[in-house]
């Protein structure tokens, strides 16, 4: 079962086992957050953020540990490809030494496992590390039960040339896992952080992801998360950035797998001239649901923000965009624009997109847009005037709707790795593969 | 070739093609002219299977076949092209990967070998030159941006590339500077063979300068009026359309230039 007395049990069973457990100040941070989750139980309907999304059903819901696994050495050299970049693997929520390459770092880097940084450098972990109030109760979870996760930290002005990829591998033998992702640009430093999720085989496992992130004044961060959970897993994740001043952050959101994807994501803008890109893709099929659920803090004046996300959905499928904006009392000329949009591939998938706005300031642009379609038949239709079949046609034209996210990725290995994932999951992939 | 007989169209309920006849050999190019709203358009779309017209009466025969009955895709592959008068845009596919899924689909059709992205290059390259397209005008999204001159030339292109055994060009003309109207007067040109049947839709007489019809017809109401030779368009260029009476019937003193326009 998944109801709260199991996790209660499963923090006493493991709290002292969790890396950092001698340290008082995560001991206690760990304690607080087990007992708010326990107060709080899993969010239902009647929670204003989660009114799309309920997790009752949780408090039935047997997880059990998958028996398999993907060939974590496989996968990851189907990732990798020719790629350098810095590679992290964990297995089963806990990170695997011998499969990861973390590479040569520049001097003021640092990169390693949040268990190694727990063990070497705890005070600068415990300054970035939140606390058991952040975001819902399924994040509070996170941060009673996270086994590891990544530490980076740049020091200012640090680059890091090449991507940081955190590869998460669901294993075999555990029914859950619990990642923390640390990460602390300073001023003016810059860097890319990939995060993939895989998973395999037939049984309902939970995983729960929280990265949180400090990029400081003029830094550049790049966040991109591809999520290929197994198709029954319940992925409960949570992305939360501060910026300082002029800062730029990016976040791409490609969810594809997983029975119930959650996905939290949200920036405050702590410093005057910020920037934030939130992009996101989602396919869906059969029963499966995905939610994102934005929160952008116009907190200083001057900032921009750009949200995208696009879905397809298929079958009976849901996809689920909610974007709030919060435009602070002193933050004049601030800009912010989202954007959802659907494509619908089966009469009975669902979507839903909500702004919510919060403006308190006058001298402000903000703009909102949402559409649901489905394939158009001019395109459709001039398509095959040039031969090519319905199949065909049709799968290229819900491919070409979804690229237009991917095209927001920058760094071109990226993107392919991104177009990679999206064509494994659409029918007749293969059709298309001169696309790549 | 293609025999048209007593064709009728509607869509959404409305009778557009009310019994139209045309019929074309192979090797002859003709012209269909009419104003606005004359069922031009509807034709040109019937014939390459457009389904939002919905055909309630007539017969299409394309050498023996029942052009009707043929699947979209199945009559392009048979060597028809339709040259849109409003290309569609579509983003998140790149042209070459467009056209060389177009070409390859009708070859493989055909019982030819398929392109391979070599072959397939040096061939798009030769042809796009011939029409005056930049090379870039590849790895841009399919007509996306394009200008409304770049769009009928990459129509063009799709024709020449394709080698169609019978071209439908729908106001392939509208809208065009006259350096445009040379490269599709050009692309038409190069077509024709005595293999090869070419309808040319047209509101204006002007792209006639270029491409020698061998018949021209006037379209109004969902039927032809008038058939005759080249100096039927010369005729209406001088004349207008307002000599076509309102329910199609063709009145013996021609009104002033213009009427229709």
């Amino acid at each position: 079962m998944s109801d709260v007395d199991t996790w209660l049990a499963h923090y006493h069973a493991h709290s002292a086992v969790l890396p950092g457990a001698e340290l008082p100040w995560l001991a206690d941070i760990r304690r607080q957050a087990i007992y708010r989750f326990a107060d709080e139980g899993w969010p239902t309907r009647r929670h204003p953020r989660w009114n799309h999304t309920s997790l009752a059903f949780m408090d039935q819901q047997d997880f059990a540990p998958a028996g398999v696994a993907p060939d974590a050495a496989a996968a990851l050299a189907r990732l990798r490809g020719e790629d350098a970049g810095h590679w992290l693997v964990f297995v089963g929520g806990r990170f695997d030494a011998a499969l990861s390459d973390i590479g040569p770092l520049p001097a003021g880097a640092q990169l390693s496992s949040l268990a190694e940084a727990l063990a070497t450098h705890p005070e600068a972990v415990e300054a970035a590390f939140g606390s058991h109030e952040d975001g819902d109760s399924p994040a509070a979870l996170n941060a009673a039960l996270a086994s590891d996760g990544a530490w980076l930290r740049l020091a200012r002005g640090v680059t890091l040339e090449a991507p940081v990829h955190l590869v998460f591998i669901a294993g075999a033998d555990e029914a859950s896992r619990h990642l923390r992702n640390l990460i602390v640009a300073e001023a003016n430093s810059e860097a890319t952080v990939v995060e993939h999720y895989l998973g395999s085989g037939e049984a309902s496992t939970l995983t729960t992801a929280v990265t949180r992130l400090q990029v400081d004044a003029d830094a550049r961060l790049t966040h991109l998360k591809l999520q290929q959970e197994a198709e029954q897993t319940v992925h409960l994740a949570r992305i939360d950035a501060v910026q300082g001043r002029g800062a730029r952050f990016a976040s791409h959101s490609l969810s594809f797998g997983a029975r119930l994807a959650r996905h939290d994501i949200g920036t405050r803008f702590d410093g005057e001239g910020c920037e934030a890109l939130f992009n996101g893709l989602y396919h869906l099929d059969g029963r499966r649901h995905v939610d994102h659920h934005t929160r952008i803090d116009h907190a200083q004046p001057r900032g921009t923000s750009r949200e995208f996300y696009r879905g397809l959905l298929d079958g009976l499928s849901r996809g689920v965009f909610t974007g709030r904006v919060i435009v602070a009392k002193d933050a004049q000329r601030s800009d912010a624009m989202q954007r959802c949009d659907n494509l619908l591939l089966s009469r009975q998938a669902e979507a839903d997109a909500r702004p919510e706005l919060e403006i308190y300031a006058d001298d402000v642009k903000c703009s909102h847009g949402a559409t649901v379609g489905q394939i158009d038949e001019d395109s459709l239709f001039y398509l095959q005037t040039r031969g090519l079949d319905e199949t065909h046609a049709r799968r290229l034209l819900t491919y070409a709707f979804a690229t237009e996210a991917l095209d927001r990725i920058d760094l071109a290995p990226l993107r392919k790795q991104a177009r990679a994932a999206l064509m494994a999951r659409l029918p007749g992939g293969e059709l298309l593969e001169e696309l790549l | 070739m293609l025999d048209i007989n007593n064709l009728q169209a509607s869509v959404e309920g409305k009778s557009i093609l009310k019994g139209l006849d045309l019929h074309v050999k192979a090797g002859e190019v003709h012209a269909i002219m009419g104003p606005n709203g004359s069922g031009k358009s509807t034709l040109a779309q019937v014939l390459a299977g457009r389904d939002a017209f919905e055909v309630t009466g007539g017969s299409v025969t394309w050498d023996e076949h029942d052009l009707l009955a043929m699947p979209i895709e199945e009559r392009a592959r048979a060597g028809l092209f339709l040259a849109f008068q409003y290309p569609v845009e579509i983003p998140g596919v790149s042209n070459a990967y467009f056209l060389k899924a177009a070409v390859n689909a009708v070859r493989k059709h055909r019982g030819l070998p398929e392109f391979d992205a070599m072959d397939f290059l040096t061939r798009v390259k030769a042809e796009m030159k011939a029409v005056g397209m930049k090379e870039e005008f590849l790895y841009r999204a399919v007509n996306e941006g394009f200008s409304g001159g770049e769009k009928k030339r990459n129509e063009v292109l799709q024709m020449a590339l394709l080698e169609p055994r019978l071209a439908i060009l729908d106001e392939t003309d509208s809208g065009l500077d006259i350096d445009a109207l040379k490269v599709v007067a050009d692309g038409v040109n190069r077509l024709r063979s005595p293999e090869r049947a070419l309808i040319v839709i047209t509101h204006y007489q002007r792209l006639l300068d270029y491409i020698v019809p061998d018949q021209v017809h006037v379209l109004s109401h969902g039927r032809i009026v008038r058939s005759g030779g080249r100096e039927l368009a010369l005729e209406l260029e001088e004349k207008g359309y307002g000599w076509i009476g309102d329910s199609g019937e063709v009145h013996s003193a021609p009104e002033p230039a213009g009427g229709a326009q």
